[in-house]
């Protein structure tokens, strides 16, 4: 990895530590705003997070290391999906990692980690969080890995840099019944796996529907902090991937600072003008049932199947 | 004599004298003596082994040994990285067995020692008659070992019986085909069989292929062959169940690319496609058993029948890509596959000894009852931890190296047959997918459920670390997990020598240290760079949170939230049931478990509820429909022939004078 690699990858780190709870803060003012409230303002996540920092560090009695280092490993797995992405330029990829069954994986090891410090407090939510989780988890990872064959296969690489690369070559490719199925079921695995409506609520605390909420429940002050801030950080990943691959452009080809520049700025546009339409929709929205949400996860994965056939036989 | 004779030499050698030596030891030195033969035996393997890959080849023909065939010894670069792994396997569960204590019988000590010496001999095995012996011999020690305490359960007599029977229905259909196959050739030695494999006609090659695989895959627990796996490996003492997981099935493996692609010579498209289909339903099948299991053993055995799976979508694919006509593909598929062998040897070894470190100390394997391990029994816990990661195909895990391997070669491998290969690898990375999404759920379920949280039981609040021999089994196998995970370059080049030297081409991938990368494809890994910034990545957070969190650093323990009511009880915790509920509703169609709710109403009035009972069953569905009209077909046939049998001594005669008429105007009428 290059100097100009790493300057990248920490402008892409700090660009999604600083701007992702932002992002929450804006998608919450344009449900509040749509829902006619006046809402608590885009700063006001930023503002929770300082709060929680500021209090004492608590762990629940019983509770192993499993429990204190899943929100490290949390933000780590997620830190280190940032540092390879190219979100903000395709030239600085490193040569090794920035493979989409990597990135894939590494945000699955995150969401591991928390399910079992949800499992290690002991109490009923905490399993019941970690339970529900997993199973989203399991049922949506062949929607993800599938989708991925089917975007890689014109490339011939599972590399995201060749992916990106050859889309802002070739950008007709978008348009194409392959990347259209496939950016459809990937769009709905997003949704579960960042636990947005209809698969979680994340504004809830009633327990026959949480999710997520349910298995960081025990997590208190500087932990709970740096849980929301990597859940934060991950909705804008997943988000940020999603425009990444389907809809490239804005980022550049070199690591100049002027093109590096205008890359964080479409790339802040990008995230943005998604997370907002993920929020309008969400207020039209209701949670499905747990037990109906297979049937959501069912059709996405048939979609990447068709996405993939689509690619071989139009693509 | 070269490295990998005197290796092998000394293993057989040193098993053999293990064997004799453990019975005439006193009671409480045998299992030292059995275990520590057992490791050295092991350790020696693993340098023959090492040396087969380094290139060197043996050929000793024993003409004595057998008689008709005589028994040649071969070994090749393939048998050599089998020879590796049972040998590896091997030392990690020699040291363990040394302070498991288990049934201390002299015969079953003395099978321990033979066990593994016969699985060392079948991947060297050069001809028919001795391949079969070997393979018999290692059925019949094993089958010792896994009724070693029939006396204390009544369960483990019937695991014994169904894995006697399932074992040799498979060996009587390698048999058939093996000598279908040396019937073609000269004699039964491995090159002849070679030459005579290359001339088959494709309906009699076919044959011989479905026949030997169904025998291997009845060893290797592929679906719907599997029933004996969950039965026997948990039944069996845990280094015996390790041996067997992670060593005696891979053998089925070995079997199947053996016949597949060198003695057969690789055959016709269709034989891939089954064996990528088989893989594919075992892997799922497999692991969703597993994700509903709550016998921590019993979890582990599907899992292995998962990771068999796995491995067969590698061979499958290997020979579909094969037969189109892509080799370095096909040598990128097998070593996926053989990689995985590799791979899921080193983690099931750990898993099977910690949760025999598990039973050890609580006397149970119920994942409900057990729980809170990590407060009595830390380095267990870590251990199983570890294999857990590796087992669930995630990064800084092992199964993760070989499974992107697996992918990438699916990947790549879309194109490369036509409408075949267009509709099948979609289905086997879909299939891969589900498998590693389940596989989280089984192993978060196991890890979280049995060694984090409260204890659920007693016996699990009283757990206690193994002693220092157990715990140094577990750390052999724990050391090759991690360098298999962080540095697969160390085995990569050997294992890609081989798969690619069985189908003449280059070798798929170079590996160094830091980067693996796929020759002729674009594609890279670095298990090492991941881990690091994972590592980085967690220190750098942890350091940032504490200089964040300025005030008030020391953490405080405080109780749980329990709503004010009081503490919690370890029955509120969720159990290993309840946590995989969710997936079983998901997939009821597919296990269909078996429930009963029983409502007790109160005596006055049937609208005061006394007691409810509810119980949950998932048995097997396959197992379910397929073996019980076959079982329900044997016993009938036994009733029928129970009434031609009365006990009256001149009946027989007369059935014997009748059969001998029988057969004289048979002799008449047909000459």
């Amino acid at each position: 990895m290059s100097v100009a690699g790493i300057t990248v990858a920490l402008v892409q780190a700090v660009v999604v530590l600083v701007g992702s709870p932002l992002l929450l803060g804006i998608m919450r003012q344009v449900r509040a705003r749509l829902e006619g409230r006046a809402g608590a303002g885009v700063l006001q996540p930023w503002r929770d997070l300082r709060k929680l920092m500021r209090k004492q560090p608590l762990t629940p009695r019983g509770t192993t290391e499993v429990f204190r280092m899943a929100p490290l490993v949390l933000m780590a797995t997620t830190l280190a999906v940032v540092a390879v992405v190219p979100f903000v330029t395709t030239a600085a990829v490193p040569a090794a990692g920035a493979d989409l069954f990597v990135v894939v994986a590494l945000l699955t090891l995150g969401a591991v980690a928390l399910a079992l410090a949800g499992l290690d407090t002991g109490t009923a939510f905490g399993g019941m969080g970690a339970s529900r989780e997993i199973t989203i988890l399991a049922l949506v990872e062949p929607t993800l890995l599938v989708g991925v064959l089917a975007l890689s296969v014109p490339v011939g690489s599972t590399d995201l840099g060749d992916i990106v690369t050859s889309t802002l070559r070739d950008p007709g490719r978008v348009i194409t019944p392959a990347h259209v199925l496939a950016a459809v079921a990937l769009g709905l695995a997003v949704v579960a796996e960042t636990g947005r409506l209809p698969v979680d609520n994340p504004s809830t605390h009633l327990e026959l529907t949480m999710v997520h909420e349910a298995m960081v429940l025990e997590y208190a002050g500087p932990d709970l902090a740096l849980v929301e801030l990597a859940s934060a950080m991950r909705l804008t990943v997943f988000l940020g991937l999603w425009a990444t691959l389907f809809a490239p452009w804005g980022i550049a080809g070199t690591t100049g600072p002027g093109a590096v520049a205008l890359g964080v700025a479409v790339f802040a546009v990008k995230v943005t003008a998604l997370g907002a339409g993920l929020a309008g929709a969400e207020v039209f929205l209701a949670k499905l049932r747990l037990f109906r949400t297979p049937e959501l996860l069912a059709g996405s994965f048939v979609l990447a199947l068709l996405a993939v056939v689509a690619s071989f036989f139009f693509g | 004599m070269n490295a990998v004779g005197a290796g092998l030499g000394v293993a057989l050698l040193l098993a053999l004298a293990a064997a004799v030596a453990a019975p005439l030891a006193p009671r409480t030195a045998r299992p030292a003596v059995a275990g520590a033969g057992t490791a050295l035996c092991g350790a020696a393997a693993v340098l023959a082994g090492v040396a087969a890959l380094a290139g060197q080849r043996l050929t000793v023909e024993l003409p004595g040994v057998l008689p008709l065939t005589g028994l040649t010894i071969t070994v090749d670069a393939l048998g050599g990285l089998f020879l590796a792994v049972v040998g590896a396997v091997a030392v990690a569960t020699g040291i363990y067995a040394i302070g498991y204590g288990g049934p201390d019988g002299r015969g079953v000590q003395a099978a321990l020692p033979l066990f593994v010496a016969s699985m060392l001999l079948v991947p060297v095995a050069g001809n028919v008659g001795g391949f079969l012996l070997c393979w018999e011999l290692m059925a019949l020690t094993s089958l010792l070992l896994v009724a070693a305490e029939h006396r204390r359960r009544d369960e483990v007599a019937s695991a014994a019986r169904w894995y006697a029977v399932m074992t040799h229905v498979g060996f009587v259909a390698i048999l058939i085909g093996l000598v279908v196959l040396a019937g073609h050739a000269v004699d039964d030695s491995f090159p002849a069989l070679r030459s005579a494999g290359a001339q088959l006609e494709p309906a009699t090659a076919g044959l011989v292929f479905v026949l030997t695989l169904v025998g291997f895959a009845s060893k290797a627990g592929i679906v719907p062959l599997h029933a004996w796996l969950p039965r026997a490996h948990p039944e069996a003492p845990s280094h015996v169940s390790a041996l067997m997981s992670a060593a005696m099935v891979t053998l089925g493996v070995y079997g199947i690319v053996r016949v597949g692609f060198d003695l057969l010579g690789g055959g016709t498209p269709w034989w891939w496609v089954l064996v990528l289909l088989l893989g594919a339903v075992s892997a799922v099948y497999g692991i969703l058993q597993a994700a509903i299991a709550t016998d921590l053993k019993a979890l582990l055995a599907c899992s292995t029948t998962e990771n068999m799976g796995i491995v067969l979508v590698g061979v499958g694919a290997a020979g579909m890509f094969a037969g189109a006509g892509n080799l370095l593909l096909a040598g990128l598929a097998l070593t996926a596959a053989l990689l995985h062998v590799g791979n899921h040897s080193a983690f099931k070894t750990l898993l099977f000894l910690a949760a025999g470190s598990v039973l050890h100390a609580t006397g149970t394997r119920d994942l409900d009852a057990l729980g809170g391990l990590r407060a009595g029994m830390p380095v267990t816990t870590a251990a199983f931890g570890l294999g857990a990661l590796s087992a669930s195909a995630l990064p800084l895990g092992a199964a993760f190296v070989s499974e992107w391997l697996l992918l990438q070669a699916l990947v790549h491998g879309l194109a490369v047959g036509g409408v075949a290969t267009a509709i099948v690898m979609p289905l086997a990375v879909a299939t891969v997918a589900l498998t590693a999404g389940l596989a989280v759920a089984a192993f978060v379920k196991a890890f979280g459920v049995g060694f984090l949280a409260r204890p659920r039981s007693a016996a699990a609040a009283r757990a206690h670390e193994s002693p220092p021999t157990m715990l140094a089994g577990m750390a052999v196998a724990g050391v090759a997990c991690a360098a298999l995970a962080l540095a697969p370059a160390l085995v990569l080049p050997a294992v890609g020598r081989v798969g690619g030297a069985l189908f003449g081409a280059a070798d798929p991938l170079a590996a160094g240290l830091l980067v693996v990368r796929l020759q002729g494809f674009t594609g890279s890994l670095s298990p090492l760079l991941v881990a690091g910034a994972v590592l980085v990545g967690t220190a750098a957070v942890a350091l940032g949170a504490r200089l964040l969190a300025a005030r008030s650093r020391d953490r405080t323990a405080v109780r749980l939230w329990d709503c004010g009511a009081g503490p919690l009880s370890a029955r509120m915790e969720y159990t290993a049931t309840s946590f995989a509920q969710p997936l079983q509703r998901v997939f009821d169609d597919v296990v269909r478990p078996e429930q009963d709710v029983d409502v007790t109403h109160h005596r006055e009035s049937q609208y005061l509820v006394d007691a409810v009972r509810y119980r949950l069953r998932v048995p097997d569905r396959l197992e379910h429909g397929l073996y019980r009209p076959v079982l329900t077909a044997v016993a009938a046939w036994g009733r029928l022939g129970a009434r031609l049998a009365t006990g009256s001594i001149h009946l027989y005669l007369g059935y014997g004078f009748v059969a001998v008429c029988g057969l004289m105007v048979l002799l008449v009428a047909i000459r």
